[in-house]
């Protein structure tokens, strides 16, 4: 029996959980997928909001801004990407430049700090790819870009490394309470039971919450789709650029992302499907379309990869963060979509302290609040990398030929805490696989060091987890013997 | 700092051939440079045969057509390094190199020769809709897995791209007892040989449906299905011409990438048409010393003519290092225009001075053409005027241009070639 589970791994799941290992209790964290960050976490704009967006006195506005404020801090500690590059907010018709002042004045009430609005040619002398249609811009200095992969794994890296627990391929199915009021978590993998229960379930958190509430509540998966393009392209903006909404619908941002590549998007189209990440021809081609509203010459030659994220869109659009009224000890974490990655470390620890509070739960004293990322010898001087590389060779053995990975970075991936168990989960750590040829050359390298360390058949080296095998069998006449 | 004579990045067929030809021109310290952990580069996973026709007269295996290679490499004594990245090139020729063994370290270069060859376009460049489960590669990784690794990616398969690795695919997952569904290619034509066309895909009745693409992939984790649909003349789907597929594999021969990342570092000038360096008639890139051959200057077709443009740039950076750097130029260079249905030319420029009395002209044409005419233009003249019964872009085409008839030109100042209907 846990004190509390956690139901999601993603950015929110893992913030709380790291919160709560500050503190004695047990903790567990149940995801239905092969690791962390496979959700909405994984494919957003990966961008660190100043504020100015949500409606003033939100809860929204409220995390909005103190998880911006709590960046930096984090990821120092945790040792994150992340860079304020700032943001222009562009307006493109001159009969809705008055938006701006709006936008400025609702930022200034949500407590943004720095914000200015831009003339034209102010606009144009900072970031001089802008549309020549741009009429001024609302410059936000706070914004940022941050690597959502590793925010997300460094989180729940710390959490683990603190004590609490996480459980893979893990799917609740069914929640139920007991007359001494412990929930009991059905899953895949056998009956979980705990006294307090956190709901992170992003698109699927309403599910779970009306599993024990009777006052529904109601998400719409938003599809968003996003083209990246080539690191060649990352200098085309280097701030993060919106649209002011027009009369033909709210625009897509285009930003520098903080590997130095570009990233557009997203559309918006709600579906029904909560795992319907497929992108799809119309909305590739609206979010080019609306991106050279705002930019120009944009490179789309240089699209290296295409893909859908799904925002957790609750009807009221505002975040969903408290105990539920008819279920006692179940807490809600719902409706958490844009700027939820921004807001994640606010969630933890507002959730942490409304559990500290609850439950009367004390700190330990031997908390650890720091996590050292996987090294990047790209940052070392020749000599320290050929001390690095004669200590272990591995970090002189380039895999990844795009990004430059080294197998010494891979062999971390896999075997430090939570460690990558799939392609995708050494790429999300490490960026191997990530560049201009997208695995082409890397994957059967990967696929073979998966295989050795983890001890498995090479038919059973997944991309992602599941089914999502990539060879089936050995060829004719292959005898079985090592490739 | 180790100094060499010649750097050579790359151990495939363009790296192999060059560091022969220095050697047979007089070059010692040669160095060879390759990522993989055995020369041959994409050869060795080429098991099919058809190599070697026009160099050795017979017709080899990939592997085969290597070792020939390799094997002089050897007698030579070439030195070579593998599982070695060049992680940079310096203007000055400053090679800097990492491995296991030998950690990072910087060679100077009296003349470096690139041969890195290529990459294939991924499924993200492409702009495929639908979701991004396992079961997509790239023919050439899923060539990897089958003929080095030994491994089956699946059973039923679509391939959509019809570049020769696709087409060769085709045919090696159907010799392992897969299904090959259909081939489609977005282009009215083949991007790839007419043989393999007839040899991977008619004699197994594989059908090649062109002007067609896919318009979506069905599966989570792993691909259950794909759509293809014809497209019109703006390579638009046209609703209503949709047919599914199901399938555990697509494999993607949908165009080949110079790999020129480190000529890129190097402030090398690029051909936009062709991702390569832009060379003159020594194949040399606008940084003196620094000379390309091989698929990484541009595409080719056969790997025999990988070798023979290795081999000439093998000489040239033979006689840079020579004459130490110090070749007499012409003030003006001859340049070669490329138009009317003729896609590039290797090289852009020739200088008259250091022509051989022989130069070949590498181009690609756009389009399919039928009982045209390559035609060759001194500034204004049409000097020659070749009937084809038929070019396509998926077959490299040549001229060779005698130097005694560039010489007696009076004011040369362009070459240019073009297709003419008659």
């Amino acid at each position: 029996m846990y004190d509390v589970i956690i139901i999601g791994a993603g950015v929110t799941g893992s913030a709380i959980a790291r919160e709560l290992s500050r503190y004695d209790a047990n903790v567990c964290v149940l995801e239905k997928c092969e690791d962390v960050c496979e959700g909405t976490s994984k494919a957003n704009s990966a961008i660190i909001h100043a504020g100015f967006d949500a409606e003033e006195g939100s809860l929204m506005a409220k995390m909005n801004v103190r998880g911006n404020e709590m960046m930096d801090q984090l990821a120092e500690d945790l040792d994150i990407p992340f860079k304020r590059i700032g943001a222009m907010v562009v307006c493109v018709q001159k009969d809705t430049l008055d938006g701006l002042q709006t936008l400025y004045e609702r930022g200034v009430a949500n407590g943004v700090k720095g914000m200015r609005i831009l003339s034209k040619e102010e606009a144009m002398a900072m970031e001089p790819n802008l549309s020549d249609n741009v009429e001024g811009a609302l410059y936000a200095p706070s914004s940022g870009i941050v690597c959502p992969f590793i925010l997300n794994i460094a989180m729940a890296e710390n959490a683990a490394d603190n004590g609490v627990e996480f459980r893979f391929n893990t799917k609740v199915e069914q929640i139920t309470k007991d007359d001494a009021g412990i929930w009991h978590l059905r899953t895949n993998n056998g009956e979980y039971k705990a006294r307090y229960v956190v709901n992170a379930a992003g698109v699927y958190a309403d599910v779970f919450h009306n599993m024990v509430s009777d006052k529904k509540i109601h998400i719409t998966p938003r599809r968003g789709d996003y083209c990246l393009l080539d690191k060649e392209a990352g200098n085309h903006v280097s701030h993060t650029i919106f649209t002011l909404p027009t009369k033909l619908g709210k625009g897509v941002l285009v930003t520098p992302t903080v590997h130095g590549n570009l990233i557009v998007g997203p559309t918006a189209v709600d579906v029904n499907d909560r795992e319907g990440t497929n992108t799809t021809a119309a909305g590739i081609a609206d979010l080019i379309t609306k991106a050279n509203q705002q930019v120009k010459d944009l490179p789309m030659r240089k699209v290296i990869t295409s893909f859908a994220g799904l925002r957790a869109h609750e009807d009221h659009h505002e975040f969903i963060i408290q105990e539920v009224e008819d279920a006692p000890h179940f807490i809600d974490v719902a409706g958490i979509e844009s700027p939820g990655l921004t807001s994640c470390p606010a969630i933890g620890e507002m959730v942490g302290e409304m559990l500290r509070e609850k439950m009367s739960l004390t700190p330990k004293d031997n908390w650890i609040a720091k996590r050292k990322g996987i090294l990047n010898p790209q940052t070392l001087t020749m000599e320290e990398r050929n001390a690095l590389i004669q200590k272990e060779p591995a970090y002189g053995n380039i895999i990844c030929r795009c990004e430059s990975i080294s197998e010494g970075e891979i062999l971390d991936a896999i075997h430090r805490t939570l460690g990558a168990r799939s392609l995708d989960g050494v790429k999300r750590r490490t960026r191997a696989g990530m560049g201009r040829c997208q695995a082409g050359f890397c994957s059967p390298r990967v696929m073979e060091i998966l295989h050795r360390e983890l001890g498995i058949p090479l038919e059973e080296v997944t991309k992602s987890g599941g089914r999502s095998t990539i060879v089936m069998e050995r060829t004719k006449g292959a005898n079985g013997g090592e490739a | 700092m180790i100094p060499y004579d010649i750097v050579i990045i790359g151990g495939g067929p363009a790296g192999l051939a060059a560091a022969v030809s220095a050697r047979k021109n007089g070059i010692d310290k040669i160095l060879i440079l390759e990522r993989d952990r055995e020369l041959g580069g994409i050869l060795n996973q080429c098991i099919h045969n058809g190599f070697g026709l026009h160099t050795f007269k017979e017709e080899l295996t990939g592997p085969e057509y290597a070792q020939r290679f390799i094997d002089q490499v050897l007698e030579m004594g070439i030195e070579y390094k593998l599982n070695t990245m060049v992680m940079d090139i310096s203007p000055e020729r400053v090679v800097t190199a990492m491995s296991r063994e030998d950690g990072m370290y910087q060679i100077q270069a009296g003349a470096v020769i690139l041969a890195m060859g290529c990459r294939e376009r991924p499924r993200g460049a492409l702009n495929i809709p639908g979701y991004r489960p396992a079961g997509i590669f790239s023919a050439g990784t899923a060539q990897r897995l089958v003929n080095i690794e030994g491994y089956m990616p699946g059973r039923e398969v679509v391939i959509l791209g019809s570049g020769d690795i696709g087409l060769i695919m085709a045919r090696r997952m159907t010799l392992e007892g897969a299904k090959v569904k259909v081939v489609a290619e977005l282009m009215p034509y083949s991007g790839g040989l007419k043989r393999n066309i007839v040899q991977c895909l008619d004699d197994f009745n594989i059908p090649l449906k062109l002007s067609h693409t896919v318009v979506d992939i069905e599966g989570k984790e792993h691909i259950t299905a794909v759509t293809i649909a014809q497209v019109d003349s703006h390579n638009k789907p046209i609703p209503g011409t949709e047919e599914r597929y199901t399938c555990d594999t697509l494999l993607l021969s949908c165009g080949l990438i110079p790999e020129n990342e480190l000529s890129n570092k190097a402030g090398i000038r690029m051909n936009p048409v062709t991702n390569g360096p832009v060379v003159t008639e020594s194949l040399e890139t606008n940084i003196p010393g620094i000379f390309a051959c091989g698929n990484v200057l541009h595409v080719h077709d056969l790997v025999d003519y990988v070798s023979e443009e290795a081999g000439r740039a093998g000489a040239a950076a033979a006689r840079y290092v020579q004459a130490k750097g110090i070749i007499e130029h012409s003030d003006e260079v001859v340049k070669l225009i490329a138009t009317d249905g003729v896609r590039y030319t290797v090289p852009v420029t020739i200088d008259l001075k250091n022509m051989a009395d022989l130069q070949t002209v590498h181009f690609r044409v756009g389009n399919v053409y039928k009982n045209c005419y390559v035609s060759v233009y001194y500034n204004d003249k049409r000097m020659t005027h070749t009937r084809k019964k038929i070019m396509a872009p998926g077959e490299m085409e040549k001229i060779i241009l005698q130097k005694k008839n560039l010489l007696k030109e009076e004011d040369l100042k362009t070459i240019t070639i073009k297709i003419e209907a008659e």
